[in-house]
């Protein structure tokens, strides 16, 4: 199993941690991982996107040009990498501040409304966790102990008992994920 | 008396300097730096210190201190002593660790490293020879070449409009809440070797009080590079760059005088 | 204990350097390898095992530090960025002349000048060409995973003592700042001060007891006496040589075409053979591992057996002459790179081989060594 990502979106919508937390878990089921950031100045305030790859196998390039699976979080990161997902491949976006919706016929298209729901959860920074439990439902390539594990792990003593918190974004990013284009992949 | 006889050790009444090696000096005859030398040298052994004592040698006239003196020494490239001797200080702190350079060195590609080391408050002794000029490379301009004097790089004089004035490095560092003990002094007559001799030997008994640098500039003279001989060269010292390095102490206890 | 952990590239090598039991970091902050001082400033290692960490005024104040501490035989590391190295490297040269161990880490962005702050491998020259004045070689270890990151601060230090020599640890942005599983080793113990008088009484300044003096420089006004110092040098970078190359040969066993490259490149590369061989086509990597000492005996062997040889670099060209100079004109060797911070992919090095060396390559080829017979 490898599993090549692309998370991208507006620097500060915990694009990196989440990804961070995604390649812990990754850790916690005895999988190689890898984590590679954009960084510089387009991290403060514009876009920022990290490639994670979880794999069986010793990890060849960091860096990527297509990807088995884009989670898109703006309409600049839309523009950028919707294009690079993988004939067959994934995209999952949030359709909060995106005017032009992905277009492609060949891979598979799913919304997740993070920002709704988060703020309605009454936490937005829990966002990129409600976002993660999308990814998860529909790629369960890491088991549900293994995220809790990644967590505790990625996340310092103080912010623990948020956990619970992130475990319940988590769980209502997998109930509300929608696919778009085509419904038997859920 | 016989001549067999006066010449036993328990007639002496003076000798070398026991941690000056027998290496013939190459400093220029008349230059203050051979006293210099001796005086630091006479400090260690008397305070009984040579084994714990690391010097550092800078670039310039100085360059080949570790020749002369009979103690461990690491050599820095130009104006970085204070780093070097930033870092042995740090990582044995019981150590007397000293720096000797040149006004080249110290204050004109060292700037940065002397005022830091001075700044963050390292202890260890810097001891500075001032003699306003470049003596190794022959005679070329100096941060602290006076105004009017001329040198192979100021044909016709330090001109102030276009570079600058004379650096006064030692009131500059004594400003900074890092250095304890800031002196002036000069090794040119019997009085001032033994006042030069006596800061040091403060300097160095400061490295067990552990407040930070202590600065001894030595006012020398350079009578190779200032044309004059040695005598000539002391007269023109006290004339001239005593008024605008006048001797004595300007921070004592870590209090500006 | 060992300990298994995801950390970025920067924060395993400070990490990897507390438990290698080093007494002293001097450093200054430079993207993109600033997580190096403030995952050590933040660690606090003088608590866990006594090791010095020092904000030093500049790049300059910093090498120079790790001079001093050198000189009084202890374990000590800077890091950098590109424009950071090139200020270190009078200090560099200077610890090279001394004869003094010492560990010097460059996360490499793109240059010349200010430059850029993304990955980049244009320093190849500066690393094992001198850089600095003089004659003097660096052992070059080139990191390619987080792993080696923390591993090899280690193995430099080993190197270091073993030559007494100064040793470059050359990583780029891309492993600097990506994260990867890293199993980090047992704390080693930091040698105790009467350890290291003992260990090196012969030449490290720790003040003078019964024996000799000891004096670092690395200054000799006699030219007999200069010349016998190069000599001294130039037989350790011969024993090096026999010694301690390092290099890893990845599918290469059937291969007929071969990439040459180091550190992030040689991950980006190892994906192009994977690629490579879904189409059919039979590639294999040699990844150097020391860049000096370098794999030249290995790539003169296996120019015997590929067609063709690909160097892929984050450079405008820089190890391919290298590689050109090891084979020997046997092989058409091109060179494949993107600059200014950009990354190439995967897919791009695998066009430039089927571009520049299966199509072009042979043509190219036979032309040099027709113009360089004649």
């Amino acid at each position: 199993m490898t599993e090549e990502i692309i998370i991208a979106g507006f620097g500060g919508q915990g694009v990196l941690s989440m990804g961070k937390i995604l390649a812990y878990s990754g850790i916690m089921q005895d999988k190689e991982v890898s984590w590679m950031p954009s960084y510089g100045p387009e991290m403060r305030g514009g876009t920022a996107n990290v490639t994670v790859i979880l794999s069986d196998d010793r990890i060849s390039s960091p860096y990527l040009k297509v990807y088995d699976t884009a989670i898109i979080l703006n309409q600049q990161s839309m523009d950028k990498f919707e294009e690079t997902v993988k004939h067959g491949g994934i995209l999952i976006y949030d359709p909060n501040g995106i005017s032009h919706h992905p277009t492609r016929k060949d891979i598979k298209i799913y919304q997740i409304k993070g920002t709704k729901l988060a703020t309605e959860m009454g936490n937005k920074k829990i966002f990129n966790m409600v976002v993660l439990g999308a990814f998860l439902k529909i790629k369960p390539i890491v088991k549900h102990e293994n995220i809790i594990k990644g967590l505790k792990k990625s996340l310092s003593e103080r912010y623990h008992h948020l956990i619970p918190l992130n475990i319940e974004a988590i769980t209502m990013g997998m109930n509300s994920v929608t696919p778009i284009n085509n419904e038997q992949y859920v | 008396m016989e001549v067999l006889d006066i010449i036993k050790p328990e007639h002496q009444v003076f000798c070398k300097t026991k941690l000056m090696t027998d290496t013939a000096l190459s400093y220029c005859p008349g230059c203050g730096h051979g006293t210099a030398h001796n005086l630091t040298m006479e400090v260690v052994d008397e305070l009984g210190i040579v084994e714990d004592t690391i010097g550092v040698a800078p670039v310039g006239c100085s360059v080949l201190a570790y020749d002369f003196m009979n103690i461990d020494m690491t050599q820095a490239a130009h104006g970085r002593a204070p780093a070097l001797a930033t870092a042995i200080s740090r990582l044995w702190p019981k150590k007397y660790v000293f720096t000797y350079q040149g006004d080249g060195d110290l204050a004109a590609i060292g700037t940065a490293e002397t005022i830091h080391a001075c700044n963050r408050g390292e202890n260890i002794v810097i001891i500075f020879v001032n003699n306003g000029i470049y003596g190794m490379t022959g005679g070329q301009m100096a941060p602290t070449t006076l105004p009017g004097m001329k040198t192979s790089t100021s044909p016709y004089g330090r001109e102030i409009e276009t570079m600058g004035s004379p650096l006064k490095m030692t009131e500059l560092v004594a400003n900074l809440p890092g250095t304890y003990y800031v002196t002036r002094q000069s090794v040119h007559t019997h009085k001032n070797v033994r006042k030069a001799k006596k800061a040091i030997k403060k300097a160095f008994e400061n490295i067990r009080l552990k407040k930070g640098v202590s600065f001894v500039e030595i006012v020398s003279n350079c009578n190779s590079g200032w044309k004059m001989n040695p005598l000539e060269s002391n007269q023109w010292m006290e004339e001239n760059m005593f008024p605008y390095f006048p001797l004595g102490d300007i921070k004592v206890a870590g209090k500006l005088k | 204990m060992s300990e298994l952990r995801l950390m970025k590239g920067n924060e395993a090598l400070a990490e990897g350097a507390i438990r290698a039991g080093a007494d002293a970091y001097f450093g200054y902050p430079i993207t993109p390898q600033s997580e190096v001082i403030e995952y050590l400033m933040t660690e606090r290692p003088e608590k866990r095992t006594g090791m010095i960490v020092l904000q030093a005024e500049s790049e300059i104040a910093a090498i120079n530090m790790v001079y001093g501490a050198a000189s009084t035989g202890k374990k000590v590391m800077t890091s950098s960025s590109s424009p950071g190295i090139s200020l270190k490297l009078e200090g560099i040269s200077y610890l090279a002349g001394a004869e003094l161990p010492a560990v010097i880490v460059n996360v490499v962005r793109g240059g010349p000048g200010l430059g850029t702050i993304q990955p980049s491998q244009a320093d190849y020259f500066q690393s094992v060409k001198g850089g600095g004045h003089g004659d003097y070689k660096l052992y070059v270890l080139a990191p390619a995973s987080v792993q080696e990151m923390s591993d090899f601060v280690e193995d430099a230090f080993d190197i270091a003592f073993k030559y007494r020599a100064p040793v470059l640890i050359l990583s780029d942005g891309l492993i600097g700042q990506m994260m990867e599983k890293v199993m980090l080793k047992d704390q080693k113990e930091r040698l105790t001060d009467k350890e290291i008088i003992k260990r090196y009484d012969r030449w490290a300044v720790t003040g003078k007891t019964n024996r000799k003096r000891n004096i670092i420089t690395s200054l000799d006004l006699e030219s007999e006496k200069m010349e016998a110092r190069v000599h001294r040098l130039m037989k350790k970078y011969e024993q090096m040589e026999k010694e301690d190359l390092r290099f890893e040969k990845i599918e290469c066993d059937d291969a007929e075409y071969l990439f040459v490259a180091y550190g992030s490149s040689a991950r980006i590369s190892q994906k192009a053979v994977q690629l490579a061989r879904m189409k059919g086509i039979k590639a294999g990597l040699l990844r150097p591992i020391t860049l000096f000492p370098y794999p030249k005996k290995v790539l003169f062997e296996l120019a015997n057996q590929v067609k063709g040889i690909l160097s892929v670099e984050l450079n405008a060209g820089q190890m391919v002459e290298d590689v050109r100079l090891a084979v020997e004109h046997k092989v058409p060797v091109e060179h494949f790179g993107r600059t200014g911070g950009i990354i190439h992919t995967p897919e791009e090095v695998l066009e430039a081989l089927e571009q520049k060396i299966i199509k072009n390559g042979s043509i190219r080829h036979h032309k040099a060594r027709a113009s360089s017979i004649l």
